[in-house]
């Protein structure tokens, strides 16, 4: 620099400014969320990437991948207690495919055991089905699926016809050449078309959500620290809670401008349908953004530079693409699996996000899931906090 | 305030060891309030790890003391609201300009009108013009401004400028320490940490720290006293070989070249008399006797003290 575009050294005291000591929590928080934000307008690549990576995404992810379905949990609406009935269930249970979870009398439990999630698969006996068979009526025997995981419920359904048959050949309830004494009414629920456009598009808004928002916030902390920048702010009288909530609360700005992104588009390009509560949509996805972001900033506040926040970012991304349901049919993977899933906030946004656009669930199908990413969010942000380094030891 | 208020830093037995490496070693300093104390040593000699450990930054291995009145190891929080911390390294953001930083630290300090805080220091500081610059896009002697306008924002009682002036040209470090007195004059406590021996000069009083020892403080005049050595300066031809047959010689503490002339200095002054007898007489050489100046002392005591701790 040179010398002639410096002006003489500074006149006069130093103005007094009043200070404040009253919501000192929300005064210190804002300063870090306006500096957040100010940081965020100015890098351009990550603001490209917030809205590349959806539209990307959508593209890349066509079609599903296939699986056979495993032990899909599934419930019986019972209206008569018969021995066919009970050769039925049987019969059904002894494939592998179903797991029967629930057995129900009345047909409200049955719709809200489907519509919780709680099961994917349903068969219901009717009333004076045993007597329909004998006198040689062909009843029909109702299976109802929950088709928003097609490929799950496609394959289940498939394989009924035979499985039924076979059992009951067994039984010595058909003869040979065999012949059907009821007919099988399957119903493809929420999803009649099995269309895999349906269950991704609600998918990605929760693998988008996920991998942004944890590569964010765990970028962040590890961020200032190799700028230097970490040294005079803890040099200042700010507390670990309040850097966090500065550093949360923009993003979750920007989850959103995602998943209306996402859905926009799924509704607009591919036809999704959203036939529960908008509202509702919003306020879970808000409280699945602030999870992942939580879970994001705990990683920053272990690792130890940006390499290793990456990194960790991976790892938490990966078993949540495959464990979460998003790739495989949840009900399909080994139990171990599945427990590992229920640890992660994907597993149960998916169930909302699904439940909610193409189901119409309210909040009483879904308060597991949402308690559940409650915990999660607390869970992380206690760690986060309590990890935090305030000095620079 | 505590009863010493008249005291702004008062600590004992600071130490503080890295990987088993002691970097601070048993170290006790008091600053007096309104005071401008400079902090001297050579590189790596602790200088920032002291800082650090007394606003709060680093907790020492051992050690007490008190920050304006607070404990140092109990009140680090009531501590970082008075004290104003100018780190080594750039550390405001370069990606906001120059008044966003200046308004993110108002709004932490707490100050009613952020904005207006902002806008005022600006102008003190002779920013206009520049505000919307990114700090990052400063030149070298408006970073350091602007990171000194960033620490006196919220009205400190206590700034700890580490090392503010390094790689700044001379026009601006002089602007500073017009500033750093204009500050005092307030009431504002100053430690700075240096290692130009004419900053030194401008501070009322001094600590030399070397291998996290402290091994001189008071004022220079003080320093220079309590040092008891005794310099003559030669003038003339081939001071370069002088300097080597000088070397190591009983009562010769030190030879060091000073521009066009070459200080010997000793503490013991019939040994260094004895041991300089047979030069004094060559022709060509000028020899007198002078008042050691505060660079002879520091290089004297970092060499005895590279023989006593490494
Ligand atoms: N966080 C740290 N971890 C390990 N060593 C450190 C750390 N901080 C400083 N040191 C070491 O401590 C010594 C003193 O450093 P410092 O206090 O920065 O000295 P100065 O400021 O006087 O140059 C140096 O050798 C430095 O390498
Ligand atoms: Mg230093």
């Amino acid at each position: 620099m040179s010398a002639v575009d410096r002006p003489a050294p500074a006149q006069g005291p130093v103005p007094i400014h009043a200070v404040r000591e009253r919501f000192g929590f929300l005064r210190r928080s804002y300063a870090m969320l306006i500096k957040e934000f100010i940081q965020l307008k100015r890098d351009r690549v990550s603001f490209a990437m917030i809205v590349m990576l959806p539209v990307m995404q959508l593209m890349l992810f066509g079609y599903a991948i296939n699986t056979t379905p495993h032990h899909l949990p599934s419930a019986v609406l019972l209206q008569e207690d018969s021995d066919l009935a009970r050769s039925i269930l049987k019969a059904l249970e002894n494939t592998a495919y179903f797991r029967f979870l629930y057995e129900v009398h009345d047909v409200d439990d049955f719709d809200n055991l489907l519509k919780s999630g709680k099961v994917l698969f349903g068969v219901e006996i009717p009333r004076g089905f045993e007597r329909a068979v004998r006198r040689g009526d062909k009843p029909a025997l109702l299976v109802a699926a929950d088709a928003t995981d097609p490929v799950a419920a496609s394959a289940a359904m498939g394989s009924l016809g035979m499985i039924v048959q076979t059992a009951l050949k067994h039984d010595l309830y058909i003869g040979d050449p065999p012949e059907m004494p009821f007919e099988i009414r399957a119903h493809a629920r929420y999803n009649p078309a099995a269309s895999s456009s349906l269950n991704i598009v609600p998918g990605l808004v929760g693998t988008i959500l996920t991998m942004t928002m944890l590569i964010f916030t765990a970028l962040s902390v590890t961020r200032e620290v190799e700028r230097g920048t970490m040294e005079s702010l803890l040099s200042m009288p700010i507390k670990p809670v309040e850097v966090m909530f500065g550093k949360i609360v923009p993003y979750v700005l920007v989850g959103f401008l995602q998943a209306f992104l996402i859905i926009g588009i799924g509704v607009g390009l591919f036809g999704v349908p959203v036939l529960g509560n908008l509202f509702l949509l919003a306020l879970l996805s808000t409280l699945f953004i602030t999870t992942n972001l939580s879970i994001g900033y705990t990683i920053s506040t272990v690792v130890q530079n940006q390499l290793q926040a990456m990194q960790m970012s991976m790892m938490f991304f990966l078993p949540s693409i495959l464990l979460s349901g998003f790739m495989f049919p949840f009900a399909g993977m080994p139990t171990w699996a599945q427990y590992v899933g229920e640890c992660l906030p994907l597993t149960h946004y998916l169930r909302i996000v699904r439940a909610i656009m193409l189901k119409g669930a309210t909040m009483q199908n879904l308060r597991f899931d949402t308690l559940a990413l409650a915990a999660l969010m607390l869970f992380a942000m206690t760690i986060a906090v309590t990890r935090f380094r305030r000095t620079l030891d | 305030m505590s009863v010493s208020s008249g005291i702004a830093i008062d600590v004992k037995g600071l130490s503080k060891s890295f990987g088993g490496r002691e970097v601070v070693h048993d170290l006790s300093m008091q600053v007096r309030r309104g005071s401008i104390y400079g902090f001297l040593g050579p590189n790596g000699s602790g200088k920032t790890t002291t800082i650090r450990i007394l606003c709060g930054l680093l907790t020492p291995d051992s050690g007490e003391g008190t920050c304006l009145g607070y404990d140092i190891l109990k009140d680090a929080e009531k501590i970082k609201r008075q004290v104003g911390y100018m780190t080594q390294r750039f550390s405001l953001y370069q990606d906001l300009s120059a008044r966003e930083n200046l308004e993110f630290v108002a709004r932490l300090y707490g100050l009613a009108d952020a904005q207006g805080a902002a806008r005022d220091m600006i102008k003190r500081l002779g920013l206009s013009g520049r505000e919307e610059q990114l700090a990052g896009e400063l030149s070298g002697g408006w970073k350091q401004r602007l990171a000194l306008g960033a620490c006196t924002l919220p009205n400190p009682q206590l700034l700890l400028l580490d090392e503010p002036t390094a790689g700044v040209d001379p026009k601006a470090r002089r602007d500073f320490w017009n500033e750093i007195h204009a500050l005092a004059a307030e009431g504002l406590t100053v430690l700075v940490s240096t290692h130009y021996m004419d900053e030194a000069e401008r501070c009322h009083e001094i600590a030399y720290i070397a291998y996290g020892h402290l091994l001189a403080h008071g004022t220079v005049e003080e320093v220079i006293a309590k040092s008891a050595l005794t310099t003559y300066t030669v003038t003339g031809d081939d001071l370069n070989g002088l300097t080597s047959e000088l070397t190591g010689k009983p009562g010769v503490d030190m030879v060091a070249p000073f521009g066009t002339s070459l200080h010997v200095s000793g503490r013991d002054v019939a040994a260094l008399e004895a041991s300089i007898a047979p030069w004094r007489r060559t022709s060509g050489l000028h020899w007198h006797q002078s008042s050691p100046s505060l660079e002879d002392v520091f290089i004297e005591l970092m060499g005895r003290s590279r023989d006593n701790f490494q």
